[in-house]
């Protein structure tokens, strides 16, 4: 791409040549703008107004009282411990699902790479994870796995127990149990997919004949891996790690379902959620909301760098 | 190739059953009934019954269920045209006939996508209770175009990306106008991936849950909300909750196994192909 100075192009073009220059400019900007009028409206407002109403004291539940509170509500969300304790389940919940899932994704896409009987059925299989509604899922889950009377698990448990002729099997109540642990086992089952897509995209765009010179000149399967494979996925693996931490820092679904946000699992959009929906405290959870973006922006600038070192290799 | 044990496949067929494993089960315990479906030790062989689906859609409560399915499907498909009507000319405009400084544009785009959802929910909800946009899906439809703009352009600009620059020349120096163009030459080549773009925006929709549960009731509640009902249900249900999720997720299993193809370039905006 070339850089153009605004005014050295002035200087350079006669006056006459710049009129239909301009418009064709705009008739170039027309097809853009609806589309960008709407998201700057319906995206970025919002999100102005919450930073207005993160310095003001406004309470729902005492409307009368409302004024400039200044760094006041910031304050509150850092010191506040519960507020502190799910700015770190959103940290552990987001490092733990994404690093598993892209284990598992790695994993599983290495298998599917091979040649097998079957191998359409088992990628169908593996999607259909990603494809139940999450709702639904962190239902199945909470409900229909993880019950400690009826759940399936502890159902294998004592039918598995029965056959070595015990009539005590362990009937753990995993939510309660481990109710960190719960959630993140829910979100790993539907995020591995997504990941296993991306790097199995990444397996198959590896140059074969690297490999099979490699091959040839006596590498074993493990140096192929270690010293081609994994480099050429280095790219997949940071773009399916940042892709998948942006939609599971903002998870709601799970936390909301499964604990309904208890037993110490609360993560930041739940917490404020919570903050707004039942406590009516609006200039707090304004602040946490820019907090959570503020931690968004510094994920979303890694992605960022990295999307764009794909866009400009096409641009060029 | 010679047909020999293969470990590996084994290996992934007991992954990929795995995996299944929890939705098949949920299947087999929509179609059970209610004592059965919650037995210790789970009961395989129990009779088959379509009781799960009848209560949920309201045999014995009166209370159908169709509605929140409805104001999914609007929602969703509303805002999913709504995407295209808009994302297809900018990415007509970042891609065949770039503005300048097209690559800052996307990253507005995309920069958007990034922001969390909840950092902007409460001006959303004053808003609406301001002008009485609460409990109404064609608000739901506005934000879920938002949401997913981003997403459409991305995917619609890698899309028309594909159309060759050559074919594009020689329609214009035959003198083809700019219809002709789009009808001719631009749609065929991207008309897969308009539809992928429209599959993959539709999931999202349905699945979304936070701005539904927060500003909608009992008149535009989505599907997602209707689930939230579950949450903290006790006794007997787990067959009809395992009904209501398989019911809930058909729409996005099949858009999802129908955009397969084009699933990775989507979720990855385009950045994979």
């Amino acid at each position: 791409m070339t850089v153009h100075s605004p005014t050295a192009q002035h200087r350079s073009v006669p006056l006459r040549a710049n009129a239909p220059r301009l418009a064709g400019q705009w008739a170039r900007r027309a097809p853009l703008l609806p589309a960008l009028v709407f998201l700057i409206a319906v995206t970025q407002l919002p999100f102005v107004a919450t930073l207005v109403i993160s310095v003001l004291r406004w309470n729902a539940l005492d409307p009368t009282n409302t004024g400039f509170a200044g760094l006041r509500n910031y304050l509150a969300v850092v010191t506040d411990a519960n507020l502190r304790s799910s700015m770190l389940n959103t940290a552990v919940l987001t490092v733990a699902v994404v690093l598993a899932s892209l284990v598992l994704g790695l994993l599983l896409a290495l298998l599917l790479d091979r040649r097998f009987l079957g191998r359409g059925v088992v990628r169908t299989m593996l999607i259909a994870p990603f494809l139940v509604v999450p709702v639904a899922a962190a239902l199945l889950w909470k409900h229909v796995l993880y019950n400690p009377e009826y759940g399936l698990l502890n159902g294998v448990l004592t039918e598995v127990w029965r056959w070595f002729g015990s009539d005590h099997p362990p009937q753990p109540d995993w939510i309660s149990g481990m109710p960190k642990l719960a959630v993140e086992a829910a979100l790993v089952w539907q995020w591995t997919p997504f990941m296993m897509l991306i790097l199995l995209a990444g397996l198959q765009s590896r140059p074969i004949e690297a490999v099979e010179a490699a091959r040839i000149d006596g590498a074993n399967a493990w140096q192929v891996f270690r010293y081609l494979t994994l480099p050429h996925l280095r790219r997949y693996l940071e773009l399916g790690g940042l892709l998948g931490s942006i939609y599971i820092v903002q998870n709601f679904d799970a936390v909301f379902t499964i604990t309904s946000g208890g037993l110490g699992t609360a993560n930041l959009p739940y917490t404020i959620y919570q903050t707004f929906y039942q406590a009516h405290d609006y200039g707090q959870a304004s602040a946490a909301g820019v907090v959570v973006v503020v931690v968004s922006i510094v994920i979303a600038t890694f992605a960022l760098r990295l999307v764009s070192s794909l866009l400009r290799n096409e641009a060029s | 190739m010679k047909r020999t044990w293969q470990p590996w496949g084994a290996l992934a067929w007991l992954a990929g059953i795995l995996f299944a494993l929890p939705i098949g089960w949920m299947v087999l315990t929509s179609l059970h009934s209610e004592p059965d479906a919650a037995t210790n030790p789970p009961s395989l062989t129990a009779p088959l019954t379509l009781q799960g689906y009848r209560e949920f859609f309201g045999a014995s409560t009166g209370q159908s269920s169709w509605p929140p399915l409805v104001n999914s499907a609007s929602a969703s498909i509303g805002s999913t045209v709504l995407v295209l009507l808009l994302a297809v000319p900018a990415a007509y405009a970042l891609s065949i006939r770039p503005v300048r400084k097209w690559t800052d544009v996307m990253f507005f785009f995309l920069s958007t996508k990034m922001m969390p959802v909840v950092a902007g929910l409460l001006p959303v909800y004053l808003f609406a209770q301001k002008v009485g946009l609460l409990d109404n899906i064609s608000y739901l439809v506005v934000l879920y175009t938002s949401m997913n703009l981003p997403i459409a352009v991305w995917l619609m600009r890698s899309f028309l990306a594909e159309v060759p620059t050559e074919i594009l020349e020689a329609a214009a120096l035959d003198g083809a106008g700019l219809i002709t163009t789009l009808r001719r030459v631009v749609a065929p080549v991207a008309a897969p991936g308009i539809a992928a773009t429209a599959l993959i925006c539709f999931i999202f929709s349905w699945n979304e849950l936070l701005f539904a549960r927060v500003l909608t009731g009992v008149v535009a509640g989505t599907a997602p909300v209707y689930l939230t009902s579950f949450v903290t249900s006790q006794g007997l249900f787990l067959a009809k909750v395992c009904a209501a999720a398989v019911v809930v997720s058909l729409p996005v299993l099949a858009a999802g196994f129908a955009a397969q193809d084009k699933l990775v370039q989507g979720l990855s905006l385009g950045a994979v192909k």
